[in-house]
Formats: C-alpha cells, sequence, structure tokens
C-alpha cells in the first residue's frame, strides 16, 4: 500500500483560497520612492531602451507626452519590496495559500503567466501603491515538473484614487517528481528525503495507516461486541468475531509512559527525541512521539492532543503535542 | 503425567574468551564453545546426538556438526524469542533426553555481538516486513522506538512512577554486578569495579536509562551438554540436575513492547516461568542459595526478584539498597558479573555460571549451594531453570 498525500490538504487548501478570493483586494505598501529619473536611467540602460522620452528632459518635452514618462513595463519596479523589504511589504491574500503548499511538499515553483495592462503612463514624482487580490486557484493538475496547483493573482496600481495599471500573475507551485517518480536515473530527487522508519502495513492495519492519512486516528472497533482494540488485529479476542470496524478516536490522551531517545544516533531522527505510550481516554494505549514540548517537560499524566507530521510524501505519522488540560 | 524434575543433567559446559573482537568467525565460535564443553563432560562429538540453539543465532545446527565432527542427529531445534530462549535451549533438550529423542544434547549460542551485528543499533529494517512481528514492531519504529535500551526504559519510567524508585537504584544494580565481575577473571570487566556516582555520571542512552544501566556488548560463545541424570553420574563432572524448567509467554505478549496490558510494572511472562520453576521443583524463594537473573538492563532485575517472589512488589529498590544482592547478601545475584560484568553471550554464560555454583567451582563461589535459579531474556517470552546438586 501507498500511503497517498494528506486527503484532507485539497479541501483545506480549496477553502483557504475561497475565502482570500472573497476577502478582496489587499493594500500593500506605499512605494518606498515615488517614480524618479535616476531608476528609470538604471532600468532602461540595463534593458537596452534608447527611446529618449524616458530620460531626455527635452526630447520628453517635444514628444506628445509632453514630459519624462516611466517605461510601463517598469510598473512592478516602483513597488518591490527591495533585498530585505519583504516584511515591510506586508501580508497578501496570496501567502497563506502559498504556505500551505510549501508545507505539504508542494515547494517547487515556476511562473506561467504574466499578463500586464497599463491604463496610463506614470510620470516622475507620482507615488504608487499596490493592492493584491488573490483570483484563482486550480489543480492538483499532473505536469511534466510533477503534480502542482496553479495558484492565480492579480495586483493593481494605484496613484492617489487611479488605477493605473494592473497585472494578472500565475505560478504552478509543484512537488518536485523524486527519482523513484521518474523510474530511476536522471538528476537527484527534489523532494523530500524519503522517512526511514516504515511501517509494514498489511489488511488487517491499513485502516489505521488510512485514517493517519485523513487526520484520523483509528482505533479498531469489533462491529460484533463493540469492544476496541490497539493495536488492532483481524479477529476480535472478546468474540472471536472477524466483522471490524474502527471508531475515530477523539484526539486525546495523556502520557502513561515515556522515554527520551539519546544514544545512539536513530535513522531519520534527530536526538534527543520523545516516545511515549499515550493513554486515550476511549480505553486505550498508543505509542507516539512527544512533540511542540522540550523533552525535561514531558512527565506522565501530562494531557496530549493528536497531531500529525508529513515524514516524507508518503508518510503521515499521528504525533502528540501538550494540551490545556 | 511424568514430571521433567530431576531426571536430566547439565553434565558439561564449555566458553570461548570473552572479546569485544573474537578475531574469528561465529561458527568457529560455536565449534570451540562445544568442543570444550564436551571436553568438561568427558565426551567426545561421537556421542552427541541432538543440537539446539536460538533462532538468532547464525550457525545451524548442520554446520555445528559438521565443524565439530558430530555424526548422526536424531535431535536438534531451535528456541525463539531472543535472549528469553536461554533457559529454553536446557528445557528443549531435557525433553529430548527425557523422551528418549535424544540422548546427548548440545546447546549453544556463539555470536560475535560486538565486532558484528550490535542488537543496540537502530536497524530500520525492523518494521519492514508484515509478518507478524514486523506488523507489532510497526507500532513503534516508525516513532524512533526501536533499540533494546529503549523497549526497556518505557518500563523502567512506569515502574519509577509506580514504585517511587530511582535512577540510583537501578545504579545499585550495575555496581554489584561490576563488583562481582571485577574478581572474575574470565569477565571483561574484570578487576574493574564502578561507583554509584560513576553510573550517574555515565551519559544517557535512553532517558531513563544511562549506560551503566546497559549490559556489555560481546563476542564469544557458551556451550552445554544434557543428558540424562542417571548418565550424568558416570561422567567426569559431578551433575547440575535440572531441576525444573520452563518457558513463558503471558496474555498480551509483545516482543519487548508488551505496553497495551493493564500494569506496564511487571514480567507477566517471567511469573508464568516462576510459577512453574517452583512446582516443578517443589521449592520456593527461599531454597536457592544464588540466582542468575537475567541483566541485560538494570531495571529488570528489580522486576524480577518481584516477579519470582524473592520480595513484594515495588520492594525490590529496598532489598537491592539493602545488599540483598550481593556476594554476602541474602540472594547473591550474578556471583559472576551478569552481561553487566562478564559478557552478554544472550543468557547463555549464566547457566554455566550456575551449574560451577552447584559444582562449587565458581571464582565467587557462595557457601552451601544446593540449588540455583537461572532466568532467560526479560521483556520477551522467556525461560528459566532450577539446577539443583544431586
Amino acid at each position: 500500500m501507498t500511503i497517498a498525500t494528506d486527503p484532507t490538504l485539497h479541501d483545506r487548501l480549496a477553502a483557504l483560497a475561497e475565502r482570500q478570493i472573497a476577502a478582496g483586494e489587499s493594500v500593500g505598501a506605499v512605494a518606498a520612492d515615488p517614480v524618479n529619473v535616476p531608476m528609470i536611467r538604471h532600468w532602461t540602460a540595463a534593458m537596452g531602451d534608447a527611446n529618449p522620452v524616458y530620460t531626455d528632459p527635452a526630447a520628453a518635452e517635444a514628444s506628445t507626452h509632453g514630459g519624462i514618462v516611466a517605461p510601463p513595463a517598469m510598473i512592478q519596479v516602483w513597488t518591490m519590496p527591495g533585498v530585505n523589504g519583504r516584511a515591510r511589504q506586508g501580508a497578501t491574500p496570496v501567502d497563506g495559500v502559498l504556505a500551505m503548499l510549501d508545507e505539504n511538499g508542494y515547494t517547487g515553483v515556476v511562473a506561467t503567466n504574466c499578463e500586464q495592462t497599463y491604463h496610463r503612463y506614470v510620470r516622475p514624482g507620482e507615488r504608487l501603491v499596490p493592492a493584491t487580490r488573490l483570483t484563482a486557484l486550480a489543480g492538483p493538475k499532473k505536469t511534466a515538473l510533477g503534480e502542482g496547483y496553479f495558484v492565480t493573482w492579480n495586483v493593481a496600481w494605484y496613484s492617489g484614487e487611479e488605477q493605473v495599471a494592473e497585472m494578472l500573475f500565475r505560478v504552478l507551485k509543484f512537488r518536485p517528481r523524486t527519482r523513484r517518480d521518474r523510474g530511476g536515473g536522471g538528476e537527484p530527487a527534489a523532494g523530500r528525503e524519503p522517512y526511514p522508519l516504515r511501517p509494514a502495513v498489511n489488511r488487517d492495519t491499513a485502516f489505521f495507516w488510512e485514517g493517519a492519512a485523513r487526520g484520523e486516528l483509528r482505533i479498531q472497533r469489533c462491529t460484533a461486541c463493540g469492544e476496541l482494540r490497539h493495536p488492532p488485529g483481524p479477529v476480535c479476542p472478546s468474540c472471536r468475531s472477524t466483522d471490524r470496524g474502527y471508531a475515530v478516536a477523539s484526539g486525546e490522551g495523556e502520557v502513561y509512559s515515556y522515554v527520551v531517545h539519546h544514544n545512539p544516533p536513530v535513522p531519520g531522527r534527530r536526538t534527543p527525541f520523545v516516545v511515549a505510550v499515550v493513554q486515550l481516554p476511549e480505553g486505550v494505549r498508543i505509542v507516539g512521539n512527544v512533540v511542540d514540548c522540550p523533552p525535561s517537560e514531558v512527565g506522565i499524566g501530562m494531557p496530549l492532543r493528536v497531531t500529525y507530521r508529513q515524514m516524507d510524501d508518503d508518510l503521515i505519522l499521528p504525533m502528540w503535542a501538550p494540551r490545556e488540560p | 503425567m511424568s514430571s521433567l524434575s530431576g531426571r536430566t543433567a547439565v553434565a558439561g559446559i564449555g566458553a570461548t574468551e570473552f572479546s569485544k573482537q573474537s578475531g574469528r568467525s561465529e561458527l568457529q565460535l560455536a565449534a570451540e564453545a562445544v568442543f570444550a564443553a564436551l571436553d568438561d563432560a568427558g565426551l567426545s562429538p561421537s556421542d552427541v546426538d541432538g543440537l539446539v540453539t536460538y533462532t538468532q543465532d547464525v550457525n545451524q545446527e548442520i554446520a555445528v556438526a559438521r565443524e565439530t565432527g558430530i555424526g548422526d542427529l536424531s535431535f536438534f531445534s531451535r528456541v525463539h524469542y531472543g535472549g528469553g530462549a536461554a533457559c529454553g535451549t536446557v528445557l528443549h533438550a531435557a525433553m529430548a533426553v527425557a523422551t528418549g529423542a535424544a540422548e546427548t544434547v548440545v546447546c549453544y549460542r556463539a555470536f560475535n555481538e560486538r565486532s558484528g551485528r550490535r542488537f543496540g543499533q537502530p536497524d530500520a529494517r525492523l518494521g519492514g516486513e508484515p509478518s507478524s512481528q514486523g506488523l507489532e514492531m510497526s507500532w513503534h519504529v516508525p516513532y524512533g522506538l526501536m533499540t533494546p535500551a529503549a523497549w526497556v526504559a518505557m518500563f523502567a519510567r512506569r515502574y519509577m512512577h509506580a514504585y517511587g524508585a530511582t535512577s540510583e537504584d537501578f545504579g545499585r544494580v550495575a555496581v554489584a554486578m561490576r563488583r562481582h565481575a571485577a574478581a572474575n577473571p574470565a569477565a571483561w570487566f574484570h578487576k574493574r569495579p564502578i561507583t554509584l556516582e560513576e553510573h550517574q555520571a555515565s551519559k544517557w542512552i535512553v532517558e531513563p536509562l544511562h549506560l551503566l544501566d546497559c549490559c556489555q556488548e560481546s563476542d564469544g560463545a557458551v556451550a552445554l551438554v544434557v543428558t540424562s541424570a542417571e548418565r550424568a553420574r558416570d561422567l567426569r563432572r559431578s551433575p547440575a540436575v535440572i531441576r525444573a524448567a520452563a518457558q513463558g509467554s503471558g496474555a498480551g505478549q509483545m516482543m519487548m513492547t508488551s505496553y497495551y496490558r493493564d500494569d506496564m510494572t511487571g514480567l507477566p511472562e517471567m511469573g508464568v516461568v516462576g510459577r512453574r520453576l517452583w512446582e516443578q521443583a517443589g521449592l520456593g524463594p527461599s531454597d536457592v542459595q544464588t540466582a542468575i537473573l537475567y541483566d541485560h538492563f538494570t531495571p529488570f532485575v528489580l522486576t524480577q526478584l518481584e516477579e519470582l517472589g524473592f520480595c513484594g512488589r515495588g520492594e525490590a529498590r529496598d532489598y537491592v539498597a539493602g545488599g540483598g544482592i550481593e556476594i554476602d547478601g541474602r540472594l547473591p545475584v550474578n556471583p559472576h558479573g551478569g552481561q553487566l560484568g562478564e559478557a552478554y553471550i544472550h543468557g547463555m554464560n549464566g547457566i554455566a555460571e550456575a551449574v560451577r555454583q552447584i559444582r562449587g567451582t565458581s571464582v565467587n563461589q557462595i557457601a552451601g549451594v544446593h540449588n540455583v535459579l537461572v532466568t532467560a531474556g526479560t521483556g520477551v517470552p522467556t525461560s528459566g531453570l532450577i539446577l539443583s546438586r544431586d
């Protein structure tokens, strides 16, 4: 059995995108500098654009513009945050969607569309303000680069109340193909390293791991007598029934016992790490890591709540984080 | 049904040196130990018609037979569950002899556990196969819970919580074992005792276990010759009579990770073994003068004292702190230094020490030994013996 991507991801992404699209335009930080001739001169020099209407006051005066104007294609330049300016720029409605994709292995990015519309030329002295809105999320799509989502947004630039230009921008956020996907050979895998500590799974235990992949902590329940059992098995020890289903646990638990592993090193793990036997209110115990907590703060009786960790492209493990009692 | 008690005996013991790098193959180690045990008994390879070892041993019975010149075999058997097999090999041999399936059976265990495959190192393949054991391991290995020290530490933490035991209580076991080993020239830690302070200062392996709570890793081999008590009386050595032999597994048993039972502070499988041993032998805890308790990790020595009835639940730490397991204590435990001090030969070296105590030939001989209790691996399905003077 292959354990797929967190199956709740698509729904969570779609819901987030829907909210962000509905929220509409978000106004960004005002340009650090007004439109100015030195910046235009550098840009046109770099681009090899010798049109004097952008840099020569006399020629511009004589043109239909009656003075210097900025090249329309520079529109993005005026509100770029600069090398260290990202934080000042503030959040946009696009950030959350991109972050969720990154966190779930869609770490690759390629721009696929950039369509700019210029309503008028802008002139030195104008101080522009950008505004961004998310317009579409499409996917997952199989692409040559790997499976991905197309994320589309729109940026409008304002001078005062007047919209002077806008841009449609679309990227493909993709999950880089692993060596295995490509059938061996080729470039080194760009995806996550496969997590080395994989569970063996068979028809008696698959429901548990499928549940973990969906964000559900499933405990085997005998359909005949109702007994809950973990770890699961094919025959109910109470009534011999092989008719079995599962209950979805509340996700709460507490530390029944625990260890802090220091030595020797464990493949795929950074030491020290905590492993606990967790007592569930449903009456069964389960083993898992305690995370989001320094090892020194773990103790028997500590209240926990289940959380899920994506270990690699295929495996999601239920783990345990501290909970307020 | 006739009892096994008293019908068979250990007539010979043999071993290689105990080292960290034997410099020879595991099969050679096995052959050397088998020869030594046969020499000790005054028997030759042609007298042997049965061989028993652990399922984990890499030397097949037929290979050992070929190397040692043992000819026809009418009985061969393997005992499962890691170090839990130790006394089980003797049980299987005794059953074979008592039933006539074989006349003389050699039990052996040989490995390069330090220079070859080290059991304490994580093995990512543990959870790999959808066999019952692979599936069992798969509830633990993905979380990095995959070394013997970690499996035992999980029990130890709960035990500490339930009974107020401390790391020092575990440490006193290690100190006692190293003190015994210090006087044993065959021990790796001969003349190297430790203090409780050194135990406390040793690095964490898996909290709550320090390095010095963990037995050593060893290369070496041990072999034992089992035959009828009657025949043993005619051989070179005085027999160590097999007064009782038993295997045991408890309800809800797992390999090292029986965390899903109601209670995590005992070793029910050792309880099964203990009850059967006392019943078979017609003896009780006060009738044994020394015990060989499996000591791959210190906490389970405490648990065994309780499970076998030497003291009450939760009382072992006081028993140990009061010097109970020292050479001159109420129950000298592992006079040879155990696996913490002498060597880790998967429990087989402890059986050899029990035989020496019965013969009166141990370097740390306990006075007036009539009966010795021996246990095998803890945390796994296990086994035990009571050996007695004839």
